[in-house]
């Protein structure tokens, strides 16, 4: 910050070099996000002036030999695999974080804690493999056919996990310790401190973990696309096998040409749309806990 | 300590005021004391993480009256304060060990009900520490919790307990709002009033006017002396002007090669006019500590 | 740590809780059991230098890891000047609310949220279709430098932030260069934080598979030049999963390289902080 041009008296050549070459870097990395996505409006740019968003739910359905981009089905998939993920990793994130804090010996706490990163550090093809050998056989066993809504909610599930309970762990961390004091003081039990004082001081940071989870829950391609199935249709219930928004984008690409092409990136401007959505939110909910904070 | 003058300067009225015509200190261990033990620690050591604390603590407390527990930093009043209602427990890596009893009941037996000991026990910290909600959810929380939940009860004891501690004028059109919004003082009477609205039998209170204004801290202070007869009053002070202006009895903890032990423990007047033990005189002169 | 309970709601909240943790732990343990168990007997010299036969069913995986290899090279030695660089410039020129700073900042914020599948599609649109890169290890590279430059960027730039004022002043005083400043003082000071930014940058990376599926290509062949298509360690074991039958104790295999190799990656970037942190707190 001290090298800041008009702080320095002498300009000699190699340092305006310098800054040049620094602000081109600099120009290049902040212009990244520009031209991803102008090349993904570019590339989608024939589907959304031809076609328009609106055949995207009024078409009979997903035939793009047809040309018919019924997308309906997909982002219903799409969003039913993302919430369930949520329903079922936020308490079990929110909990686990609550395990460490107050339950677990400390050592074991630590251990846990240290599961958990490891857990979010496996590759999701990792989980997606392990879930094709394991988890949908498992399902089919319950239920045929196996591959299906509900083995990728489960797989979700672990995947987002760590980021809920990580991000759950720190702000419960960040409770003053003398609140807990004086409510153990007051005679609360161990749930009763955890619930009118625990929980409701550090929301702001037990949301923004929700929705990282859920931006990452959408976002996700590899696990989901090897345990769900993909077929085009709105399930009806928790076993009937699905497609999301990127198992359409992973499966089609690599042989979609024209109008099927475009569409297809189409549907990743709506998902990077969704996601970005999330995250700006969670943005939002930690630069407000920072303030609560300051305060 | 240095502003304890300041402080008394600053409450002329103190001796005026309404109910306090009649203490004074000194005499007041004989006016208002039932000569009974309430509270007695046995051969009482706390040890955090293989560092002693505190070394055979033997110590008893009358029923009604304010000990106050003085002496240097460091020296395990505050280890000694958090035993009694075993908030030792929430802090990691610290044992105690020895006999904590209250009413004959020994409270360090494995099978305590720790949740009634604190309902029994209220404790006051350094800061106030409300809770970041509102000055009535601060107050709700204790009561809902040991199974008030009828809306008229909890009105009315909450309105006890503001008035108990002189609070009930100053927020009862905010009881709403954010208790964080009140000063220094009246935050630390809420906290008070959240440890009376139990009405427990023993008030611990860990320096309660040392993080305050003198002006609020003397009005903290009237509202404790304020306490005895109907509550055992044990008061952690740095402040030997303050213990000598409330204390009934007082103990001195020293810490003797890092290891925090009573040295001496009798009445206030005892205690101040002919101390037995050197250090304590050391201390009280202002020549150690 | 607080009071034991005896209540029944208390009993209740504290058997939830156990039964949370189990149900994680249970899935945890057996997924890495499973990888253990099926992985590590087939893992061997052999198996990492050979090359691939029947579709993967046989054979090892010499020619993926030497792909994957490339991919990360050509990843992090795009990576890392341009997010050396900008961090450089986001620590040492831009204040905090200065409209420069504030702008790449926050582009790089929002670069950070988008999934991996839209990273893959701008990398076939741009590196592959415009500049003519095609399906290769070039592409693939270029795609996954520009997914991990925010994470590297944010900690790099955090780490010349970490810099004692004090040594640019005295630098100043003295008299001393830009040029100078930035290379004796600051980037010596910074050397394990851009270290730990560029290991968990290559993590990122090599965990990647969805932005490499239409960049680099699934070809397994032992790569000759940086323009073909080479098949990254995490496309291995999707391919092996899904389009091989039989692949799957080559995968358990594949996956269990991968996930050492992302070990050693992130244990060696805690180690990095954790003794750069203890050298920073030694008495001066």
């Amino acid at each position: 910050m001290i090298l800041s041009s008009n702080n320095i008296s002498s300009h000699s050549k190699t340092d305006l070099h310098v800054l040049w070459s620094l602000q081109v870097f600099a120009v290049v990395a902040g212009s990244l996000l520009v031209l991803v996505i102008g090349f993904i409006l570019r590339e989608s740019w024939p589907a959304l002036s031809r076609l328009g968003l609106t055949r995207l739910f009024t078409d009979p359905g997903w035939f793009p030999t047809e040309h018919s981009y019924q997308l309906t089905p997909i982002i219903g998939g799409t969003m039913l695999a993302a919430c369930g993920s949520i329903l079922l990793a936020a308490p079990l994130g929110i909990l686990s974080a609550l395990f460490c804090h107050f339950y677990a010996p400390p050592l074991l706490g630590k251990w846990y804690r240290h599961m958990i990163e490891l857990l979010a550090g496996i590759p999701s093809v990792v989980f997606g493999f392990w879930g094709l050998v394991v988890l949908v056989p498992l399902v089919a066993s319950w239920h045929p056919p196996g591959p299906s809504l509900l083995a990728g909610i489960l797989i979700l599930t672990l995947m987002i996990l760590p980021t809920i309970m990580l991000i759950t762990h720190s702000s419960i961390a960040q409770v003053p310790s003398a609140y807990i004091h004086s409510a153990t003081a007051l005679g609360l039990s161990r749930w009763a401190v955890i619930w009118h004082i625990v929980l409701p001081v550090s929301r702001i940071g037990m949301l923004t973990g929700v929705f990282l989870g859920l931006a990452r829950a959408l976002g996700e391609t590899m696990a989901i696309l090897m345990v769900c199935g993909n077929v085009v249709q709105l399930p009806s219930h928790l076993f009937d096998p699905i497609r999301t928004l990127t198992a359409n984008i992973a499966l089609e690409m690599a042989y979609a040409l024209g109008h099927h092409r475009s569409v297809l990136f189409m549907s990743g401007l709506v998902l990077m749309g969704l996601v970005l959505c999330f995250v700006s939110v969670a943005e939002a909910l930690r630069h407000k806990a920072n303030h609560a904070i300051a305060k | 300590m240095d502003d304890t003058q300041s402080t008394s300067e600053l409450r002329p009225t103190q001796e005026k005021a309404p109910g306090f015509q009649s203490w004074r200190p000194y005499q007041s261990a004989q006016q208002c004391c039932e000569p009974s033990t309430h509270f007695q620690a046995e051969n009482l050591s706390i040890v955090y993480r293989k560092h002693l604390a505190l070394q055979n603590v033997n110590l008893e407390i009358n029923k009604g009256c304010i000990t106050a527990l003085v002496g240097p930093s460091g020296c395990g009043k505050t280890s000694f304060l958090m035993s009694i209602n075993r908030l030792t427990d929430l802090i990691l890596g610290c044992q105690v060990s020895g006999r904590l009893l209250i009413n004959e009941t020994d409270i360090m037996a494995p099978f305590t009900d720790l949740l009634h000991l604190r309902r029994q026990v209220g404790m006051i910290f350094q800061k106030p520490t409300v809770f970041p909600f509102s000055i009535r959810k601060n107050l709700e929380i204790p009561l809902r919790e040991h199974g008030m939940c009828d809306h008229a009860t909890l009105a009315s004891s909450i309105e006890t307990s503001l008035q108990q501690v002189g609070l009930w004028d100053e927020v009862k059109d905010r009881l709403n709002q954010p208790a964080q919004g009140l000063s220094g003082g009246q935050q630390q009477r809420l906290c008070l009033a959240r440890a009376m609205v139990l009405s427990p039998e023993i008030l611990l209170l860990d320096e309660p006017c040392s993080a305050l204004d003198p002006i609020s801290s003397g009005i903290v202070e009237d509202l404790i002396v304020s306490l005895r007869g109907r509550y055992t009053v044990i008061i952690v002070t740095h402040n030997l002007a303050q213990a000598r202006r409330i204390a009934d009895y007082v103990a001195l903890f020293w810490a003797v090669d890092g290891i925090g032990q009573l040295i001496e423990h009798g009445p206030a007047h005892t205690i101040f006019q002919s101390p037995q033990h050197e250090l304590t005189s050391a201390y009280i002169s202002g020549t150690r500590g | 740590m607080l009071s034991p309970s005896n209540t029944i709601g208390e009993t209740g909240a504290t058997l939830m809780v156990w039964t949370a943790v189990t149900l994680i732990a249970t899935p945890f343990l057996w997924l890495s059991g499973d990888l253990l168990w099926y992985g590590w007997h087939q893992l061997s010299i052999n198996f990492v230098v050979s090359v691939p036969q029947n579709a993967g069913r046989e054979g090892g995986i010499g020619p993926i890891l030497v792909s994957t290899g490339l991919i990360m090279t050509v990843c992090m030695a795009v990576a890392m000047p341009i997010g050396l660089g900008t961090a450089l410039f986001l620590s040492e020129y831009t204040q905090n609310d200065q409209v420069s700073g504030r702008l790449i900042r926050g582009s790089l914020d929002v670069l950070a949220g988008v999934p991996s599948i839209v990273f893959g599609l701008f990398g076939n649109a741009f590196f592959c279709q415009l500049l003519g890169l095609g399906f290769s290890i070039l592409s693939g590279g270029l795609t996954l430098a520009c997914m991990v430059l925010p994470i590297l960027i944010r900690t790099v730039e955090e780490s010349f932030r970490a810099i004692a004022q004090d040594q640019r002043l005295s630098a100043a005083a003295l008299g001393i260069s830009q040029r100078a400043t930035i290379q004796h003082i600051l980037l010596p000071a910074a050397i394990p934080g851009v270290l730990v930014g560029c290991i968990l940058g290559l993590g990122r990376a090599m965990a990647e598979t969805a932005a490499l599926i239409f960049t680099s290509g699934y070809v397994d062949r032992m790569p000759t030049s940086l323009m073909d298509s080479g098949r990254a360690l995490s496309i291995h074991i999707y391919d092996l999963a899904m389009n091989v039958a039989g692949g799957n104790s080559n995968a358990y295999t594949t996956a269990l390289v991968l996930i050492g190799l992302l070990l050693i990656i992130n244990l060696s970037a805690s180690w990095i902080t954790k003794k750069w942190t203890t050298l920073n707190q030694l008495p001066s």
